[in-house]
């Protein structure tokens, strides 16, 4: 039983990499889906992950599949649509959602035209879908280095965060923090769907930030514990959706990620805060 | 804290609003270190907004506000529980240390001292026993009591509390009278949006009646009479899509001098 689970990963190079980016990835995008998913962006986190593609497609088109391009490219798209959907709201009367989803939108469509444009259907799917067992060194690198720094500014700006969630009046009245803590997350947010897109592509690398995150409601009753339980459901997402994508040879990031939705079921079913089946059980109430 | 002859905040010809529609114009007033002030009047008045601007959440549309000698630090807000995500998962314990804000600010944790000052202020406000419970899980009365206890840590000089009563229960609003009470008298400047003009008669010796613009503003007795209150009444209009441009500039407000 041990070997078939550790002997894909002892045998094949590509299967390690795979297992050390999914890991890498799984410690900075849980965490800033919990927040996304605590703010009620969740829908946001998605239309972002479409947003990077034009930037993408653009690095592909100056200099093909280089994963240095590609990701300077979808963090600028990503970044501009952030800050052209904020300008947006607060000039005209549409809400931040609405300027989002056009601006994803187009981004979206734009995208694909100049992929199409230049590259072949493979080089579109594999933009869309990522190749998670293609993984190579500077794509590691990238992802490392993008979680190390999510995980340092998440501890930094984690406090100013939480309230900006919790009770945003509150922080604009102690501190001017709250514009700046609100854009860094955004930053966050991109930065973590760019390094992400190598591995699940544009289209599924939001699986691995949010599905996670939501699962970990159904477990964790405080932020901190809920940060844990959704990188804890990712490493396990990524380790099992490998294994079931070798053994059953299934296409690789969407076993991740369904695995991760399987998480995400289970949790709703038996999760200890708010889950289906506790809810129905019929139990004794307490004193007080 | 001793009493200043300075004026804690200057309203200088002050008009607050949202998209070039004014939600208060127009007023001109000071209010004096260690007053005990309501503001009072009608849904749409404009309190939520002026202490809004109070706290710097809203840029003035015209005019300006002073704060003579103190800070926006010295300043501390109880927002309405509306503005709050109570489905948030943070203890009440992590809630009301938020009120160290000025102690410990974006990074630094809580040592021993700063501990106890937190287990202290939940003391005060009969919250000892649900400091690890979720405020998710709370009763509207038992949250705004973690709403005063986070105010108590903030230790402010000026203290703005937007509908503190709203649905909270007799003896809870009992509590957090006596303890605005004691804030009085510790010297700090209180000013509270409020309702219930009972309340205002009986606790607070100087009100600020409004409508969208300063009805009257000087002793409670003197402000709330029947003939202001009806004038506050009838002054507050919808938000008028046509509405002219607002040629007034500064003029003096009725203010009885106390």
């Amino acid at each position: 039983m041990i070997h078939a689970l550790i002997d894909p990963f002892v045998e094949f190079a590509f299967m390690r990499r795979a297992l050390v980016g999914c890991f890498a990835l799984s410690l900075g995008a849980p965490p800033v889906g919990v927040f996304l998913v605590l703010r009620r962006l969740s829908l946001m986190g998605d239309a972002m992950s479409h947003a990077i593609l034009p930037g993408a497609a653009i690095g592909f088109l100056v200099a093909g599949l280089s994963v240095p391009a590609m990701s300077l490219g979808g963090f600028i798209a990503g970044i501009a649509v952030v800050l052209l959907a904020g300008l947006v709201t607060r000039s005209t009367i549409l809400r931040e959602d609405a300027s989002l989803a056009a601006f994803y939108l187009v981004s979206l469509a734009l995208g694909v035209l100049i992929v199409s444009v230049k590259g072949s259907s493979i080089d579109l799917l594999h933009v869309l879908f990522g190749t998670v067992l293609a993984l190579d060194d500077t794509a590691l690198i990238l992802i490392a280095a993008i979680a190390t720094l999510t995980m340092a500014t998440l501890a930094i700006i984690y406090r100013p965060l939480v309230l900006e969630c919790f009770d945003p009046s509150f922080l604009a009245s102690v501190s001017p923090l709250s514009s700046p803590t609100h854009f860094l997350f955004l930053v966050l947010v991109v930065m973590n769907l760019v390094g992400g897109f190598q591995a699940l592509g544009t289209l599924m690398v939001v699986g691995i930030m949010l599905l996670p995150a939501i699962t970990a409601r159904f477990w964790a009753q405080d932020i901190s514990k809920m940060i844990i339980v959704a990188v804890g459901a990712a490493f396990a997402a990524s380790f099992i959706g490998l294994l079931l994508s070798y053994y059953a040879n299934l296409p690789t990031g969407p076993a991740i990620i369904l695995t991760s939705g399987a998480g995400y079921l289970i949790s709703m079913l038996i999760g200890t805060q708010g889950g289906l089946l506790w809810q129905l059980m019929p139990r004794k109430h307490l004193e007080a | 804290m001793t009493q200043d002859n300075r004026p804690a905040i200057g309203f200088h010809d002050l008009t607050l609003g949202y998209d070039r529609h004014p939600a208060v114009h127009h007023i001109t007033g000071k209010v004096d270190r260690g007053d005990l002030l309501a503001l009072v009047g009608p849904n749409g008045a404009g309190k939520s907004t002026l202490l809004k601007g109070i706290i710097g959440q809203l840029k003035p549309l015209s005019g300006s506000l002073s704060l003579d000698g103190l800070e926006r630090s010295d300043i501390a807000y109880l927002p309405q529980q509306i503005d709050i995500d109570r489905s948030f998962p943070i203890t009440v314990f992590d809630s009301v240390s938020m009120g160290l804000w000025r102690e410990i600010g974006t990074w630094r944790g809580l040592d021993r001292g700063l501990n106890h000052a937190v287990l202290d202020a939940l003391a005060a406000l009969g919250l000892q026993d649900l400091g690890k419970r979720s405020v998710g899980a709370l009763s509207g009365g038992q949250f705004q009591r973690v709403l005063f206890a986070r105010l108590l840590l903030q230790d402010a000089a000026i203290i703005l509390l937007d509908e503190p009563f709203r649905a909270v229960d007799t003896k809870t609003v009992e509590d957090l009278l006596r303890l605005i009470g004691r804030w009085h008298r510790e010297g700090r400047t209180v000013i509270a949006a409020l309702h219930d003009l009972d309340q205002v008669r009986e606790n607070f010796p100087k009100t600020l009646l409004l409508a969208r613009e300063v009805v009257t503003w000087g002793p409670t007795k003197q402000v709330l009479t029947t003939k202001n209150l009806a004038k506050s009444r009838q002054l507050t209009e919808a938000w008028d899509e046509h509405a002219e441009i607002c040629e007034r500039g500064e003029t003096g407000t009725a203010r009885i001098s106390a």
